[in-house]
């Protein structure tokens, strides 16, 4: 492993680069061409269909389904694209069971299941041929907005910016585009380079500048923004993961997931990734089943997830609960993380934990412990706002909800000509379909502020 | 059960086997009912006949098809030598929205193989299954010399019966042959009397559905002494075309023409056909063998109800398979025993007098559409099409969830059925009919009649 994170005491598995990279492929299989005629049809192309209402980017699912089916892939991408430009990666994130294909009008009474309206999105974007860009540019309108960051909610408000008229320019402080699509999906969600072939597609609009190693409250700031463009757009999403908050927590061999997923992300060579023997996660989001999941499979001979409260307060789905126990992961309730431990080389031994309860509406230690043997520790219990982002003089005094950035209905910040959205807000939802939403209004609202100085002027 | 064995020698129905299929020995009983009819005199153990097409082109498939169950035949039409030349690529398809075919297309002419192989092969067959129906299809030119010709050669084949193919729509009528006949009463009429001359096998005028009215051809074969006639043939058509091409399917050599449609897709058709002659006064007591997009045994049902004494499958048997008939004398058995029917007859043109003319409708029947909230899945198929295409009969609520709520507003429900044609959930909308407290009125009584009789 060559990051400085890898503890000394970490080895690869020794498992087959061959085999490894088959562990890595997509979870869920793409449909061929006659699955996807034949699901296509289960589609009732509803009216007031409730999977659009559950869309955060409010995509046409009736209508992109009924093209898939008429064997209009373009027409079906292209009305995909229009309300969500990441349509591509939020077929394969989205926790669909949660959102779209919950609200199915077939995950009702005796509909046997919904339509597989995840895969049906993927099946028209992987297979839709675009002669160019589907999107064209309006009239150039001479007005200069700064994205900053390159993820999912910076990219689709950029997008939707350049199709507007405006140009833009993002600042981002990886080396790559993409945000979490590119550092932080499991690589079983998003496999090859198709964060990186998304990105590429979506910025053939042109009027999109993407500056790399830019990092706010870093070598950039927000008052230079605000003076050289005529608005911003923040779409920092969460920097910081939190911490246990227990001595010791600097032992080689426990690390924040997210950590060890950008690595995981990045690398060309699984058989190099240096990997626990025995590893326990600690959480019960997505985050803590995609490290849990993605360890075991690179040849964790045991992985163990600690939740401190029960399988019916995990914020990952059951579907993913489900990923979870297939690939063998043991999950732990009602236990919290109490100490943990070292060997006599100052390596991480075994982590303590403390059984927990609830009592009168309380989450209380029950008195019971217990002691996992682990050579590696992954936290996944939330990740929080960078403050660093916003330390220069000017973002000072921008209103803050909690740690998070405060905003309007149309995602306005307390800052004149300064807008924000996806994970760094304070409603965001930690949905990369949900930062998309949040690019694509802060793009309408930015355009028509801008459109209404204009007619003022 | 029915266990259905894989067809060799073994199981094939020796010769002389009993007439009545029901609880026959080479299955296990599985109903009581009696599925053997006396059609025209001719006499089968079941009321599934193969109609004259691919199926029954030769020996081979007739043997294949009677081992499998099939009641009877009616062997491809047989012509004048030298024998008709098909051209390759012959059907094409009109599919539903899961890839089933719901329409099927072909451009084949009569038979293509020699009279004498022919009537050799029927011979044989016939002396081999003596319990089954084999009736033989014919189209010469419409002379009576023709006629004259192939009818006692035919009828030394020791066949059950003939069956005139005055319908075929493509490549034979520009011939003077097929649909070119049985769309002139005329000449219905004046073969049918050549054939009663010529033979005393019972006669069978299969007619086309390519004409206006087809009653009259009926008529014109009852007025030819025809005993019996049957229907449809198939309808002209064209499925689909290559778009890339600019041609119709089936492409022959970058051209195309049109063909006969069947399939399950014309059954609606042929169902009213079949019903208009079954409830003329003139030709309601004349046997009429039902043709058209018989898939199963409802279908079959239905054809019986309205007046068939015997149907003719082809489709079917072409997508699925001989075997296909298993199912059909199975389900029309037991539905039969459910019924208490107990032989084909007992419901023979038993919804004849329940349909009737327009005029003789109750114009004070009222049903009004009822949605049932427990089983409503919320799609909203029923409020858009009634919004958009109907009477605004449906309100569409908002519920505290999010989600929608369909009502019927009864002032405004015609009873139109739409509602319930849209609704994906079975009995989710059913249509209630309502006590108006009126008596039976129809369309000559109703006041609203500008040109009502006093």
């Amino acid at each position: 492993m060559t990051t400085s994170s890898s503890p000394s005491h970490w080895t690869p598995a020794g498992f087959e680069e061959e085999a490894l990279s088959a562990r890595f492929t997509d979870l869920h299989p793409a449909l061929g061409k006659r699955q996807a005629i034949i699901e296509s049809a289960r589609c009732l192309y509803c009216y007031d269909a409730p999977c659009i209402k559950a869309c955060p980017t409010s995509i046409d699912i009736p209508t992109f389904i009924r093209r898939i089916h008429d064997d209009n892939l373009e027409g079906a991408a292209s009305e995909i694209l229009d309300a969500n430009i990441l349509g591509g990666s939020c077929a394969r994130v989205c926790p669909t069971e949660i959102l779209c294909e919950q609200s199915c009008v077939r995950n009702q009474g005796d509909e046997c299941q919904p339509v597989l309206i995840g895969l049906l999105q993927r099946h028209a974007l992987d297979n839709a041929k675009f002669e160019s860009h589907p999107f064209t540019r309006a009239a150039h309108t001479g007005r200069r907005v700064a994205v900053v960051g390159a993820g999912p909610a910076g990219l689709s408000c950029a997008h939707r910016l350049a199709r507007f008229g405006h140009d833009v320019v993002i600042f981002e402080a990886e080396e790559k585009a993409g945000g979490l699509n590119e550092y932080g999906i499991a690589r079983y969600k998003l496999t090859d380079d198709f964060a990186a072939r998304e990105v590429e597609f979506l910025l053939e609009i042109g009027g999109i500048e993407i500056r790399h190693g830019q990092r706010l409250g870093d070598n950039l700031a927000i008052a230079e923004l605000t003076r050289e463009f005529d608005s911003v757009f923040l779409g920092l999403g969460l920097g910081t993961s939190h911490s246990l908050g227990l001595t010791g927590e600097d032992a080689p061999g426990l690390m924040a997931a997210t950590d060890y997923i950008k690595v995981l992300r990045q690398s060309s060579e699984l058989n190099v990734l240096a990997v626990p023997k025995h590893a326990v996660v600690i959480g019960a989001g997505n985050t803590a089943i995609d490290i849990a999941v993605q360890v075991k499979r690179l040849g964790a001979e045991s992985v163990d997830l600690v939740y401190r409260r029960g399988e019916a307060q995990m914020s990952a789905t059951p579907h993913e609960q489900d990923i979870a126990r297939a690939n063998g992961v043991m999950i732990h309730t009602w236990a919290r993380p109490l100490a943990i431990d070292s060997n006599t080389d100052g390596q991480l031994s075994a982590m303590q934990f403390a059984r927990t309860r609830v009592e009168d509406g309380r989450l209380i230690d029950s008195g019971e412990t217990f002691s996992l043997a682990c050579d590696g520790v992954f936290t996944a219990i939330g990740q929080g706002f960078d403050d660093a982002s916003l330390s220069d003089v000017h973002a000072a005094g921008m209103a803050r909800s909690g740690a998070k950035i405060e905003v309007d209905t149309m995602l306005r910040t307390s800052l004149p000509g300064v807008y924000a959205g996806g994970d760094c807000i304070a409603r965001g939802q930690d949905l990369t379909v949900q930062a998309v939403a949040h690019g694509k209004l802060a793009a309408e609202a930015i355009h028509h502020d801008l459109m209404l100085k204009v007619e003022a002027a | 059960m029915t266990i259905h064995t894989p067809l060799n020698e073994d199981n094939a129905r020796p010769a002389g086997a009993g007439a009545n299929d029901a609880a026959s020995n080479d299955h296990v009983a599985s109903y009581k009912a009696d599925l053997s009819i006396n059609f025209a005199g001719i006499r089968s153990p079941n009321p599934f006949w193969l109609a004259s097409a691919p199926p029954t082109d030769k020996a081979y498939n007739v043997v294949r098809a009677f081992e499998a169950g099939w009641g009877g035949v009616v062997w491809k039409t047989l012509g004048e030598d030298p024998a008709a030349v098909n051209v390759s690529s012959r059907y094409s398809a009109h599919y539903g929205p899961n890839g089933e075919v719901s329409g099927f297309n072909n451009i084949e002419l009569i038979t293509d193989r020699s009279l004498e192989i022919n009537l050799r092969e029927i011979t044989q067959v016939k002396k081999d299954w003596p319990d089954r129906a084999l009736i033989v299809s014919l189209m010469v030119p419409c002379e009576e010399e023709a006629w004259k010709t192939i009818l006692p050669q035919v009828e030394a084949t020791g066949c059950d019966g003939i069956e005139l193919n005055f319908g075929c729509p493509h490549g034979m009528p520009e011939r003077g042959m097929g649909a070119a006949v049985g769309q002139v009463p005329e000449y219905v009429e004046k073969v049918t009397r050549w054939c009663k001359t010529y033979s005393s096998l019972p006669v069978i005028v299969k007619l086309t559905p390519n004409i206006t009215d087809v009653r009259l051809p009926a008529q014109a074969a009852l007025r030819g002494g025809a005993d019996a006639v049957s229907l449809i043939n198939t309808i002209n058509s064209i499925t689909h075309l290559d778009l890339d091409r600019m041609v119709a399917h089936p492409v022959v050599g970058g051209r195309s023409t049109h063909g006969g449609y069947c399939g399950s897709a014309v059954k609606p058709i042929a169902l009213n056909m079949v019903s208009e002659i079954a409830r003329t006064p003139e030709t309601a007591n004349l046997p009429i063998s039902g043709i058209g997009g018989i898939s199963n045994w409802e279908d079959a049902a239905e054809f019986i109800a309205l007046g068939a004494g015997s149907v003719q499958v082809c489709t079917a048997a072409m997508l699925h398979g001989f075997r296909i008939v298993e199912e059909m004398k199975d389900g029309l058995g037991r539905w039969m025993d459910s019924k208490g029917y107990q032989k084909i007859d007992d419901f023979t043109r038993a919804a004849i007098p329940n349909t009737t003319d327009w005029k003789h409708l109750d114009m004070n029947y009222q049903v009004i559409a009822r949605i049932d909230q427990d089983k409503c899945i919320g799609c909203g198929r029923c409020y858009i099409a009634c919004e958009d295409t109907s009477h605004q009969a449906i309100m569409h609520l908002a519920k505290d969830n999010g989600t929608a709520r369909y009502e019927v507003k009864d002032a405004d429900c015609v009873g139109c059925n739409l509602c319930e044609i849209t609704c994906p959930v079975d009995n989710c909308i059913t249509m209630e009919e309502q006590d108006t407290g009126k008596p039976y009125m129809n369309w000559m009584e109703d006041p609203r009649n500008p040109h009502r009789a006093a």
